[in-house]
């Protein structure tokens, strides 16, 4: 199950982990990328918390928690290759996994189509 | 600022047609990036040869109300040696206020014709204030008259050369510089060897009407692309240029500001201008801070505005300007610091988003500068 939000971020939901990630949408907005700061693991986060920042060559930008949870994985290839943001922003540029600390929090976000929707009418 | 009371330059339509993403900027509507992006913007500029809208930035021309040479007015508030500039040639340069601290950096050209008259670039966020300085100090003397009906365009790269000079060979005479002008698809633009990319290249004042096809005919060539202002900034900041009103402001020297070069030789003897008891007092002995280098170690850029701290942890400056170096692979930065960590390879750390990440003072440029000087200056 994938779902989206507002803030642009993806979250590709397994059992009650998401890895999350952020949209095509949001990197191209973004533009190059040049550096992602990772929250660590073990860390917990509310809804909205600041967990993640992605500079470009002009900018940095917050990441927010799309939900509640613990952090159970980052993905280090970033480090090495901030690029991937741009290059593979739905699946090897996700940015950290997170352990769901109350799934109905998945309910407010969007499928898909409900995305495309959004990002079509912005 | 609503984006209905931003100023349009007379490539306004050529950017938004050619993708740019027009951004507030000093008072207009100007392009930060266009669809190839701010990276490759920067290092299509460093391999090719980008073309820039610069007609945002102030434009005019300074004539002496007597007949006199309008340079040894205009040196009484600027520190360098400018009655001795020939016609053709132009200088960097400062205007100081009584303090001796810099109100902006400008380029000032000597014209062929009128003679004597004095062809003088100042950048877009000052200019209502350097005009309102010139007037105000040397309004007795001096006439400024702004261009208010030219563009101004810069062709910056390896390239740049190549391009020019296949719609006009005289371009290929010009040695960093120097300026004159040069008729370019049948019009009268005035042309100089400079700019402020660390590339060799060239800067075009080309009447607003003519603005739109010149453009046009340098895109033509395919070692040409448009370069929007956040490569502008990053290919600058590489090459450790300053950007006013950031890197130095009304409150630093040409001392702290680390831009000394731009005070000549005789005029620090004669010590004949704006300011000059604070400035030669802190040539002799130093700024209490100055600009330096900074060289993140990690991957992390720290933006204008980071805190430096020593190695303690104690707060001892800011960074001034900062972010990634497409060319040189990495975060640079440049910011002010006490004189005792002035010294390249000094360890600092930067706190970026509260953590220390640690860093160097080091020397610029970080990229290469390119110039195609005729001799060594």
């Amino acid at each position: 199950m994938i779902k989206f939000t507002e803030e642009h971020e993806w979250l590709e939901v397994d059992g009650d982990v998401a890895t999350v990630g952020i949209t095509d949408y949001a990197q191209n907005a973004l533009g190059d990328v040049v550096f992602v700061e990772l929250p660590e693991v073990g860390a917990t986060y509310e809804k909205g918390d600041e967990v993640a920042v992605v500079e470009s060559v002009k900018a940095a930008s917050e990441v927010y928690a799309p939900l509640a949870g613990e952090i159970t994985e980052v993905n280090e290839a970033l480090e090495g290759e901030p690029a991937l943001v741009n290059s593979a922003a739905m699946d090897g540029g996700w940015f950290f996994k997170i352990k769901i600390a109350d799934k109905g929090e998945l309910d407010d976000m969007m499928d898909e189509t409900a995305y495309a929707e959004f990002v079509e009418g912005l | 600022m609503s984006d209905e009371t931003l100023l349009k330059t007379p490539l306004y339509d050529m950017h938004v047609a050619a993708g740019g993403k027009m951004v507030p900027f000093a008072g207009y509507a100007m392009p930060v990036q266009y669809p190839l992006g701010i990276m490759k913007e920067h290092e299509f500029c460093r391999e090719k040869a980008g073309l820039f809208d610069v007609s945002h930035m102030g434009q005019c021309y300074i004539h002496s109300k007597d007949g006199s040479d309008p340079a040894a007015a205009i040196e009484k508030i600027m520190p360098g040696a400018l009655q001795v500039l020939k016609p053709g040639k132009m200088r960097y340069t400062l205007l100081l206020n009584d303090e001796g601290g810099i109100e902006d950096d400008l380029m000032v050209t000597r014209t062929h014709e009128p003679e004597g008259t004095l062809y003088v670039v100042v950048n877009a966020a000052c200019k209502d204030k350097d005009y309102d300085i010139l007037e105000e100090k040397l309004g007795h003397l001096i006439t400024v008259e702004p261009l208010e009906d030219r563009a101004l365009i810069a062709l910056q790269g390896p390239k740049a050369e190549e391009v020019l000079a296949s719609l006009a060979p005289d371009a290929a005479e010009l040695g960093f510089m120097e300026a004159t002008a040069i008729t370019l698809e049948g019009v009268v633009c005035w042309v100089s060897r400079s700019g402020y990319t660390g590339e060799d290249g060239y800067e075009i004042s080309v009447p607003e009407s003519e603005a739109q096809a010149l453009c046009n005919r340098l895109l033509a060539s395919d070692d040409v692309e448009w370069i929007g202002l956040g490569a502008r900034d990053s290919l600058r900041l590489e090459v450790g240029l300053c950007l006013s009103g950031h890197d130095f402001d009304a409150s630093v020297t040409p001392v702290g500001a680390n831009v000394t070069f731009a005070i000549g030789k005789k005029r620090r003897e004669d010590g004949d201008f704006a300011g000059a008891d604070r400035i030669l007092k802190e040539l002799a002995e130093g700024a209490a801070n100055s600009r330096v280098g900074i060289l993140p170690a990690g991957r992390a850029p720290a933006r204008e505005g980071t805190i430096i701290a020593d190695m303690e942890g104690n707060e001892i400056g800011k960074i001034t300007s900062g972010g990634f170096g497409p060319t040189f692979g990495g975060p640079v930065a440049m910011g002010y610091v006490p004189q005792s960590f002035t010294e390249v390879g000094t360890e600092v750390q930067l706190l970026i988003r509260g953590k220390a990440h640690p860093a160097k003072v080091a020397a610029t440029p970080f990229v290469e500068q390119r110039y195609k000087r005729k001799q060594v200056s």
